[in-house]
């Protein structure tokens, strides 16, 4: 229980998603000008984190180590992150139309976010129970919509901040995105093993 | 590899019929108005009519929020067909139409400074930094947009002249 509980920290904050191990970055600066959207993309992005984990588990057990069909793997991986942000398009067009439009293109790019494949190779390369490995990849997803909801709000504040005109827009955000890693790093004191 | 191929293709099928499925579950219902009236206007979402782009142009319209004679570009020929198609009497006074326009630039005002390309939403002005632009004629909308981007006035919206290929005769007119 207690190890479950260190590697969900480790696995949110320690090793975070985005700023550690440099995944997700598109989305990462791409929908964070607003906190609303931020969050919506962070749920997004966790729901379809957690599913086509589950689901990759399940195949990499029952289809690709019992076939010896290791090969498939990316292909596979991708097939099941694709039809689940598909679902989760379909569901959010239903149910928050707005959510929908400040998304836009963003929500069909989950598919490619490197962040759902990456974890779903982590979790492969872990070993880990199926328990453990959704436990992983929603601690994973939830340091994911964390970063991203932390850093929306810094974005915020810059924009009404008195930013010289060289550095205003895209560059102070890369600028601000590195003070937060390094603040990020600080975490890596927690010893998870 | 036969273990390869059909467990792909089952996984294909599988997760294809269930996406089927939810999209069955999850459809949304469009207004059917909407998308009649999107296709009716340029679709270049210039914003001249005050909304982001044609498709929120459209909703309002729908909705009986905007009036039929929001999109210049559009001009006298759109507000008649879209007070046609909503029902609605359209107050058509205030609309000046004076054919079809289309944008031109003067040749010895551009500087190339390349921001009336960055505006035009069809790509339609072409040119580079520092050398004069031109405007494709067959890709303008005739939106406007440039216009008021040119720092040297050197658009403007000129009438599409006349010729031998798309002169037609005069209606008779009432005397």
């Amino acid at each position: 229980m207690k190890e479950l509980a260190l590697m969900m920290v480790g696995a949110a904050l320690v090793n975070n998603v985005i700023l550690a191990r440099f995944l997700g970055l598109c989305s990462f600066m791409g929908v964070t000008t607003r906190i609303d959207t931020a969050a919506g993309m962070g749920m997004a992005t966790t729901f379809v984190i957690t599913v086509s984990s589950m689901a990759d588990w399940a195949v990499q057990h029952y289809l690709l180590d019992a076939y010896g069909l290791g090969f498939l793997r990316t292909v596979t991986f991708i097939l099941v992150i694709a039809s689940a942000v598909q679902f989760t398009e379909m569901t959010i067009r239903k149910v928050s139309p707005s959510l929908f439009q400040m998304l836009g293109i963003y929500l069909p790019l989950i598919t490619t976010n490197c962040a759902v494949l990456g974890v779903a190779l982590l979790l492969v390369e872990g070993k880990l129970s199926f328990l453990a490995s959704t436990l992983f990849a929603f601690a994973s997803a939830a340091g994911y919509s964390l970063v991203m909801i932390i850093f929306a709000g810094l974005r915020e504040r810059l924009a009404l901040a008195q930013v010289p005109r060289l550095f205003a827009g895209p560059p102070i955000g890369f600028i601000v995105a590195s003070l937060l890693a390094m603040a990020f790093m600080g975490f890596s004191g927690i010893s998870t093993g | 590899m036969w273990v390869a191929i059909g467990s792909l293709t089952l996984m294909g099928l599988a997760l294809g019929a269930l996406l089927g499925v939810a999209a069955r579950y999850l459809a949304v219902e469009e207004n059917p108005i909407e998308a009649e009236l999107q296709s009716m206007l340029p679709g270049s979402q210039c914003g001249q009519c005050g909304y982001v782009g044609c498709a929120q142009a459209a909703a309002a319209l729908a909705r009986h929020e905007a009036p039929v004679t929001l999109c210049p570009p559009g001009g006298r020929a759109l507000a008649e067909a879209l007070a046609a198609r909503l029902g609605v009497k359209a107050d058509l006074s205030q609309v000046v139409d004076d054919g079809p326009k289309l944008a031109q630039v003067s040749e010895d005002i551009c500087i190339g400074c390349c921001r009336c390309i960055k505006v035009c939403p069809t790509d339609a002005v072409i040119g580079a930094p520092k050398q004069i632009h031109n405007v494709i004629r067959d890709a303008c909308t005739g939106c406007g947009a440039c216009i008021e981007r040119c720092p040297t006035e050197a658009m403007a919206l000129v009438p599409v002249p006349v010729t031998l290929q798309h002169w037609i005769w005069p209606k008779p007119a009432i005397a």
